[in-house]
């Protein structure tokens, strides 16, 4: 069940001068939020924003009844965002979305691939994957080192690769240059810039590995009721607050050929 | 101390939804209990199944936001035969946005409609600002919104509430033609038309290039227009244009309007429709007013 409610800030933290996370506390039990799925956040005292802004969710803890928030500062809603600091209230509309399919059979292959900000929702699903016994491959790319905010904190939960356009670290290359991305695996999941998740979904289809895809798109009402933030799909536009953000590729052939 | 009336439409209080910001209400479940809605409008509905414009199609603005999502939608066959049986059951009135690009459509989608027993009303949208065919041609001369509401009320025999063009040199000459002709009511206003440009990609924010303008921004403009059209005709008025809390709501009370509409706020919070229903009753008691219709058009 969707809801809406004021969480308080207990940490933040800075990734270069690009990204910053926040760890959020919800009051009281909170609802499953599942791996792939986002949250509406209000942006308070700034004049110049009006609609909440999507943003995945990087970690849950349900035990702690925890949030954490890897956020990317592309605008003046995430610029506001970064100033705030402990103690505040984040006003959250979640969980939203239909999120990554998580229940693999244990032993399944998968491989995960992000980039950028895409980056943030793969932690929280490389977490569900290996608890039910999936192996993990993590392929995380940017055009340079400071370009990937979080490494370390994957590395529990599957290999770990990186891949980096000027070669700052890891492979130097597009992710799917990887000599890991050329692997055989029963699901490969991707997030980040549109054109990266294209040529993975290309090469998913060419090799018939099931792929899902998690799209990103200017947002207003994140619930599927103004059918703004709609993405070509082979049934024609779906929303990508309410249909996706995470999508399987099987029905997606005119939005990967476009 | 809310309920009010429009045309033999009884509504619990005067507040609704406005159409393409609330889906079929079934969006909102998880937030809010619809049946404390005075009512709410469901998305613009066609003959055929609609695809609705390429994308990107909102952009934010000052205050506001443009949209040009074009009329998607399942068509009036889906309407009736899903979306209708899951909503039906609710306590409140549902009204539905009746859209088309001929007289013709509009007069089959309006028949199709009035079959529907749980379905007290139509908004009928002559002022759509994003489709080429229709929409808001129909809406902005007086002679040609006349012609539409004739046909429709031939053919459809509840409330008709016709939904207005602000985007007209005047308003209330085109209220008064839509009364000629045979509306229970007008709501105004539909979005203003607009146009953004993305300066660093030169070329517009929208792929539809222009799209209607929604919001804060728009509500100077909305309450002037509800003031001059509600002084213009006999029939109630429904107002909208950026309404976001009670206070706001009694403002278009007080210009004119018997009822109101929530639209581009229930973006922002999903629970306002609540607050201001009881944000008005709050307002009523501190005034000592015990019946809201005590305020309606007093300006």
């Amino acid at each position: 069940m969707k809801e809406i409610h004021d969480f308080t800030i207990l940490e933040r933290r800075s990734y270069g001068e690009h990204y910053f996370s926040l760890l959020l506390k919800h009051d009281g039990p909170m609802p499953e939020v599942l791996p792939g799925q986002f949250v509406e956040v209000l942006v308070e005292n700034e004049p110049s924003v009006m609609l909440r802004r999507p943003i995945s969710v990087h970690d849950v803890d349900s035990e702690a009844g925890t949030l954490t928030l890897l956020i990317q500062i592309v605008g003046q809603g995430t610029r506001r965002l970064s100033t705030l600091s402990v103690g505040d209230r984040l006003n959250l509309v979640y969980p939203l979305g239909h999120g990554f399919t998580t229940d693999l059979p244990a032993g399944s292959r998968a491989l995960l691939v992000g980039g950028g900000a895409g980056i943030a929702p793969l932690l929280h699903l490389s977490k569900v994957l290996k608890a039910n016994g999936v192996d993990c491959t993590i392929i995380l790319g940017g055009r340079t080192e400071s370009l990937i905010p979080v490494r370390d904190a994957f590395e529990p939960f599957g290999r770990l690769c990186v891949a980096t356009d000027d070669g700052s670290l890891g492979h130097k290359g597009l992710v799917i240059s990887h000599p890991a991305f050329a692997e055989q695996y029963d699901m490969i999941y991707t997030c980040g810039p549109t054109p990266m998740m294209k040529a993975v979904a290309r090469s998913a289809a060419e090799r018939g590995t099931r792929c899902e895809v998690s799209l990103e798109n200017m947002m207003a009402c994140g619930v599927g009721a103004c059918l703004c933030c709609v993405t070509n799909t082979d049934q024609g536009h779906r929303c990508v607050c309410k249909d996706g953000p995470v999508f399987d590729i099987s029905t997606m052939k005119t939005w990967y050929a476009e | 101390m809310l309920a009010v009336k429009i045309h033999n439409l009884k509504l619990k209080n005067p507040v609704m939804t406005a159409s393409g910001t609330f889906g079929y209400g079934e969006e909102f479940a998880d937030f809010i209990d619809l049946n404390r809605l005075g009512g709410f409008v469901v998305k613009g509905t066609t003959g055929t199944h609609r695809e609705g414009n390429p994308y990107p199609r909102m952009v934010e603005t000052p205050s506001g936001m443009l949209n040009s999502v074009g009329l998607q939608n399942g068509g009036v066959e889906k309407f009736c035969s899903e979306v209708y049986h899951r909503i039906k059951h609710l306590d409140t009135n549902i009204i539905v946005n009746v859209s088309g690009s001929s007289i013709e459509e509009y007069c089959s989608v309006a028949e199709q409609i009035d079959a529907l027993e749980k379905i007290p009303a139509i908004e009928l949208n002559i002022s759509c600002p994003n489709v080429k065919h229709g929409g808001m041609g129909f809406g902005t001369q007086p002679a040609m919104a006349a012609e539409v509401v004739e046909a429709v009320r031939k053919v459809y025999h509840k409330t008709l509430i016709v939904k207005l063009s602000p985007n007209v040199t005047n308003i209330a000459e085109i209220a008064k033609a839509v009364e000629g002709a045979g509306a229970d009511s007008v709501s105004l206003i539909n979005t203003l038309l607009g146009m953004a440009i993305d300066i660093e990609r030169r070329r517009p924010c929208m792929a539809n290039v222009t799209g209607g303008l929604s919001g804060p921004a728009v509500k100077p403009v909305a309450v002037r227009m509800v003031w001059q059209v509600a002084h213009a005709v006999k029939i109630p008025v429904v107002g909208l244009g950026g309404i976001c809390t009670a206070e706001d709501a009694i403002e278009f009370l007080m210009a004119g309007a018997t009822a109101i509409e929530v639209g581009t706020a229930n973006f922002i919070d999903p629970a306002v429709t609540v607050k201001i229903i009881d944000g008005m009753e709050a307002w009523c008691k501190r005034h000592g007013i015990s019946d809201i219709n005590d305020i309606i058009g007093i300006i």
